[in-house]
């Protein structure tokens, strides 16, 4: 069950597909409008994921290696298809704001990455997990760009106004949107400061755990340690650089 | 003795005196004129947007050079002359805070962030003010004059009315703060000219091929205007950013070919998109739009304009 937790914090931290791997930026540019939008594109796709996923996974010893693309793609589209149509008979406003993104969920690079590098090698269980972290850190991702876009493109957090808008013909001050984070210029100025403050995060955390490098030899701190021929030099601040 | 004065170094041994904080300097001082007749056009609002942008352009990359641990660059005016041409870009009427955030966008994003001072792929101003134009649409193209809001005469001459040449060469019409009177812009230019911090090369061949460019397309566009109609050319010259973008904007070094070649390669193609996008486009005007676009290609132009060093190429 380790390895299970391990999918999904690969998939929501460590190669975060969004930030970190950098893949489906079409979707993430595109339809990131609002957080609905986004929390709407991940869960789709992370539904697709998970099914596409387990089924490649138990059919990864019948698929023979030369035809495997194919096959992915006839899995993978099934599944979009079936999506399609419940968000279409169930949450039709969604339906249409997504629009074409919804069936070009089937060429979308974590799918058939995943299928390719994860599901096809390893059995069933993990590569439901895999979906399940990859298609998590997706939607972590696609709302997180939301939510940006549309609290400073509209004033509004998923579509509840948060700031009152100005309105100069009656005279109101307050909140003027600023339009352009809604266009496509926004989307990949959002994107950049995310990825960008997610790095720092990540940069500041490494620089903390370098303080115990595990190559020392002497696994506690240096309080605990009985040698004192090092000095406590084995232990670097971080600062050294 | 005369060894003190020799350098024992490798080449060059000789250096310019020039540099990149007296041209700037030059270049704020010839936009005083522009702004100079911006304040009294448009009233003292004028001048509160052209102190929101320039001191807020300034502030920001002493900010950003503070906090990334940078040399500070705030003493060579590169910032002062970003923040001032992004003011002389908007309208007067345009709320403070819009110059402010115009200011932070121009530095941050579009210089900083992109290396600083000689490293930025787009003219900062102007990136800032397709920013500003986008997000407040309203706000941007709103141009209040003696109390009342009206078009430019860019905008009326695209929908066929008649315009007095005149005013417009003087600046007693509504527009952005900096680019109504040509006379004030061409006062700068001439200072820029004689001090040598540009030439002629890109700005010449900008207004020539859109003049040009407006003879001939100027028909197709408004059909009651003849070929190479000299009231509607005249009057598309001193319309618009035209003349503050040919002189100050499009001959920015970073931002521009260096080659000589190139460099009229550039006009041309600014003249053309210019006179495409106010003849063709959606708006009135253009100009702003055409620089970046431009910029954007310049290392395109640059790559296959570059010279052949003495000895290269020829016959084998």
């Amino acid at each position: 069950m380790n390895n299970c937790t391990e999918r999904i914090y690969n998939g929501l931290v460590k190669e975060n597909p969004t930030f970190v791997l950098m893949l489906g930026m079409c979707p993430t540019l595109a339809v990131t409008t609002s957080a609905v939008n986004g929390v709407g594109m991940g869960l789709s796709t992370t539904v697709v994921l998970v099914l596409s996923n387990m089924l490649i996974s138990m059919l990864r010893k019948i698929i023979p290696d030369s035809v495997r693309m194919p096959a992915f793609i006839v899995v993978v589209a099934s599944f979009v298809t079936i999506v399609q149509f419940l968000l279409e008979g169930f949450v039709p406003s969604l339906y249409d704001s997504l629009g074409l993104y919804i069936p070009l969920i089937v060429v979308n690079c974590i799918i058939l990455g995943r299928a390719e590098s994860y599901a096809s090698k390893n059995p069933v269980l993990p590569s439901i997990f895999d979906g399940i972290g990859m298609g998590l850190g997706f939607t972590v991702g696609l709302t997180a760009i939301g939510i940006v876009r549309e609290f400073i493109g509209t004033g509004a957090v998923f579509g509840q106004q948060i700031l009152p808008l100005a309105d100069a013909a009656a005279g109101k001050g307050g909140y003027v949107p600023v339009t352009i984070f809604i266009l496509p210029p926004g989307a990949f100025l959002v994107l950049a400061f995310l990825v960008a403050l997610q790095n720092k995060v990540k940069n500041n955390a490494a620089k903390k755990g370098k303080k115990v490098p595990e190559s020392a030899g002497c696994g506690e701190g240096c309080a605990s340690c009985g040698n004192s021929a090092c000095g406590g030099k084995v232990f670097p601040t971080g600062n050294e650089k | 003795m005369s060894e003190n004065k020799l350098k024992m170094s490798s080449s060059p041994h000789i250096r310019s005196k020039v540099t990149s904080a007296n041209i700037m300097l030059y270049v704020t001082i010839a936009l005083l004129p522009a702004s100079a007749f911006g304040i009294w056009n448009f009233g003292m609002s004028a001048l509160v947007t052209l102190i929101c942008t320039t001191a807020s352009a300034v502030l920001t990359e002493y900010i950003y050079e503070k906090l990334m641990h940078k040399k500070i660059t705030v003493d060579d005016f590169s910032a002062v002359v970003t923040g001032l041409l992004l003011g002389l870009n908007m309208p007067a009427s345009a709320p403070w805070w819009m110059g402010v955030i115009g200011g932070i966008f121009a530095i941050l994003i579009v210089k900083q962030l992109f290396g600083g001072l000689g490293q930025n792929f787009m003219n900062p101003a102007l990136g800032a003010r397709c920013f500003l134009l986008i997000s407040f649409t309203s706000q941007m193209t709103t141009f209040v004059y003696d109390g009342v809001t009206g078009p430019t005469p860019l905008a009326q001459l695209k929908s066929g009315e008649a315009v007095d040449s005149m005013s417009m060469l003087l600046g007693r019409i509504p527009g952005t703060i900096g680019e109504t009177s040509v006379i004030a812009i061409i006062i700068g230019a001439i200072f820029l000219i004689l001090m040598g911090v540009i030439d002629l090369r890109i700005p010449g061949t900008y207004i020539a091929t859109f003049v040009v460019f407006i003879g001939i397309f100027g028909h197709f566009a408004n059909p009651d205007v003849g070929f190479f109609d000299p009231q509607y050319i005249t009057a598309h010259l001193c319309g618009g950013g035209l003349m503050l973008g040919a002189w100050f904007m499009a001959t920015d070094y970073v931002t521009s070919p260096i080659t000589k070649r190139g460099q009229i390669v550039y006009g041309m193609l600014l003249g053309i998109l210019t006179g495409l996008f106010r003849l063709f486009g959606g708006s009135a005007e253009g100009v702003s739009y055409a620089i970046i676009i431009s910029n954007l290609i310049v290392p395109l132009i640059e790559r296959v304009t570059l010279p052949k060093p003495f000895g290269k190429g020829g016959e084998k």
